[in-house]
């Protein structure tokens, strides 16, 4: 049914993922989940809390790896390769799938430096080459006129709104291909939250986002697809508008509408 | 009304038992200070002891306890620092990691002269250093590591995991990550405690006693497979193997002064890092 409806639009894929399921330690958290992300377009992950949003975007950029006891079984493609394959580089991996984490994290060093530990990570030292990554990088994540006065102030001094504007920058700075944003818009005022939705919207056109968020409207508003996650699995999965006009399960609907979550 | 009263009494209560520790403290530091203030010029700070420590100076066991402290540092800094960042950072949680952790605490509670027997028999006899100051800054190097890795460590799981998150998902491996965005904002609060540490060991009489302090040596070292004296030691000696305790009394003074100064500098220095850090870095 998802391949169907993927090729009825003709999108490329960019994330395969099949039949993986994810256990913390002996917990499972993600049961035979299996996905299509297509390639540059959004797509928002949506379901109640507990359900696995935040465990199944951390799978893509082996985040939960970091965790003592983690597991998964199944498959993960990205570009057509296995991320959990032995030969992985997980570092080239986490820099080509950057993540925007559902609290925000500033590191206490100034904004500029924040922006631009990535790209020296990834061993760019010429300070010009730096200035302009970094303006670009504000300037995308429409954070550029707000601090461009204050880049060697401390990135702890920004508002809620900004920190979590400026951890986007700080991904979008290595050039990812791929973009997961857990809630990225929790906590911001309305017109913050337009921006990061206007935001997305534009970034879309270079890259793949996955989305998580608990605003059904935001969901609406942005996403090109949707994935209805409910305790460790997923539901349903296919166009926002679909899903949202026509859901094929109960469970879907009941949640879109409110009803339960 | 009558619990009411009762909590006025247990604060009250408390309030005694602080001011009495206080004062009891308050009390030894006035005795120290107003006996050895007398005694404390010049002389006393940069000449070597005449007639067994009842006349001259006490420069030796200054520059004896100084270099013990540094000698103490180079070797417990790097090793306890690496320590801790390894159980921190890369250890996994499990029964091997606890064991490790229990047997560091126990090793925090053992006695000091069982260091001092231990750094005997490894460091002066087994290895050979005979008694000599790279034995004794061994010696009490051990006493004060399982300070060093638990101050290390707490200071260490006070970073953030979001910082260690965020900086890997940028593509950063481990160990860029613990040295860039990690351990810049620990070191302060590690060298804090580390230091605390080692401004004890600077005190500690049993475990250079047998290790590295001579009783009587009124000339300084040429290397570090010298003996010599010490603060605490030229103190326990003065007090009690002294020929004349009594008549040396000033003298006791003097040295318990400079001894509580060195020490309390060695701390202040631990608080001032700590508090510039703290406005520095702030979660
Ligand atoms: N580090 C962890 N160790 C053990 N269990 C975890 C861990 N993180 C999450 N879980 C469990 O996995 C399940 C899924 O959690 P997850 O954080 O993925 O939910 P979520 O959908 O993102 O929820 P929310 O919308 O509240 O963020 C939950 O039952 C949670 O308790
Ligand atoms: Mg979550």
């Amino acid at each position: 049914m998802v391949v169907t409806e993927l090729k009825a639009i003709k999108v490329e894929t960019k994330v395969r993922v099949r039949n993986t399921d994810f256990y913390y330690g002996s917990e499972q958290a993600l049961y035979g989940i299996n996905i299509d992300v297509p390639a540059r377009q959004v797509t928002a992950l949506i379901g109640p809390s507990g359900c696995g949003k935040s465990t199944f975007l951390r799978t893509l950029n082996r985040m939960n790896d970091i965790i003592d006891g983690t597991r998964l079984v199944g498959e993960v493609m990205i570009d057509g390769e296995d991320i959990y394959n032995e030969n992985t580089d997980v570092v080239a991996l986490r820099k080509k799938v950057g993540m925007v984490f559902q609290k925000s994290n500033p590191f206490p060093k100034s904004i500029f430096d924040n922006i631009a530990y990535g790209p020296r990570l990834h061993g760019i030292t010429n300070k010009d080459e730096l200035t302009a990554i970094v303006e670009k990088s504000l300037i995308r994540a429409a954070l550029w006129d707000e601090v461009k006065d204050r880049l060697h102030k401390s990135a702890l001094d920004l508002s809620g709104g900004q920190q979590q504007r400026m951890c986007i920058a700080r991904a979008l700075a290595v050039e990812p291909q791929v973009l997961l944003l857990d809630e990225p818009a929790s906590a911001l005022d309305p017109r913050s939250t337009a921006r990061v939705e206007e935001l997305i919207t534009e970034l879309r056109k270079d890259l793949t986002i996955l989305i998580v968020t608990h605003n059904m409207q935001q969901a609406g508003r942005i996403s090109d697809f949707t994935s209805f996650f409910y305790e460790g699995r997923q539901i349903e999965f296919g166009p926002t508008k679909r899903i949202f006009t026509n859901p094929g399960e109960k469970k879907t609907e009941d949640y879109i509408t409110g009803r339960f979550g | 009304m009558r619990s009411r009263s009762a909590q006025t009494m247990i604060y009250w209560l408390m309030r005694a038992f602080t001011y009495f520790v206080l004062i009891v403290i308050a009390y030894i530091i006035f005795d120290i200070i107003r006996n050895g203030m007398p005694v404390l010029s010049w002389e006393f700070l940069t000449e070597s002891p005449r007639k067994s420590g009842a006349e001259g100076g006490i420069l030796p066991a200054i520059v004896g306890t100084l270099l013990l402290v540094l000698g103490t540092m180079a070797a417990a800094l790097p090793l306890g620092m690496a320590s801790a960042i390894y159980l921190s950072e890369y250890a996994k949680r499990g029964r091997f990691t606890e064991m490790l952790r229990l047997a560091i605490l126990t090793l925090a509670g053992v006695p000091s002269i069982v260091f001092g027997l231990f750094g005997l028999g490894l460091f002066v006899l087994f290895l050979n250093f005979g008694a000599s100051i790279i034995a004794g800054s061994l010696t009490l190097a051990c006493m004060v590591l399982p300070t060093i890795i638990v101050s290390s460590e707490e200071a260490l799981q006070g970073v953030p995991q979001s910082l260690r998150e965020g900086s890997l998902a940028l593509g950063a491996t481990k160990w860029e990550t613990i040295r860039k965005n990690v351990l810049p904002y620990a070191i302060p609060g590690m060298m804090t405690g580390s230091i605390l540490g080692i401004g004890r060991a600077a005190g500690e009489t049993a475990p250079i006693l047998l290790t590295v302090a001579a009783f009587y040596l009124p000339g300084l070292p040429d290397s570090i497979f010298d003996q010599v004296m010490a603060l605490p030691y030229h103190l326990y000696v003065l007090a009690t193997q002294h020929p004349s305790a009594d008549l040396v009394r000033p003298m006791q003074y003097g040295t318990a002064l400079v001894l509580m100064i060195l020490v309390m500098t060695v701390n202040l220095a631990a608080v001032l890092i700590r508090s510039r850090m703290r406005k520095k870095y702030r979660w």
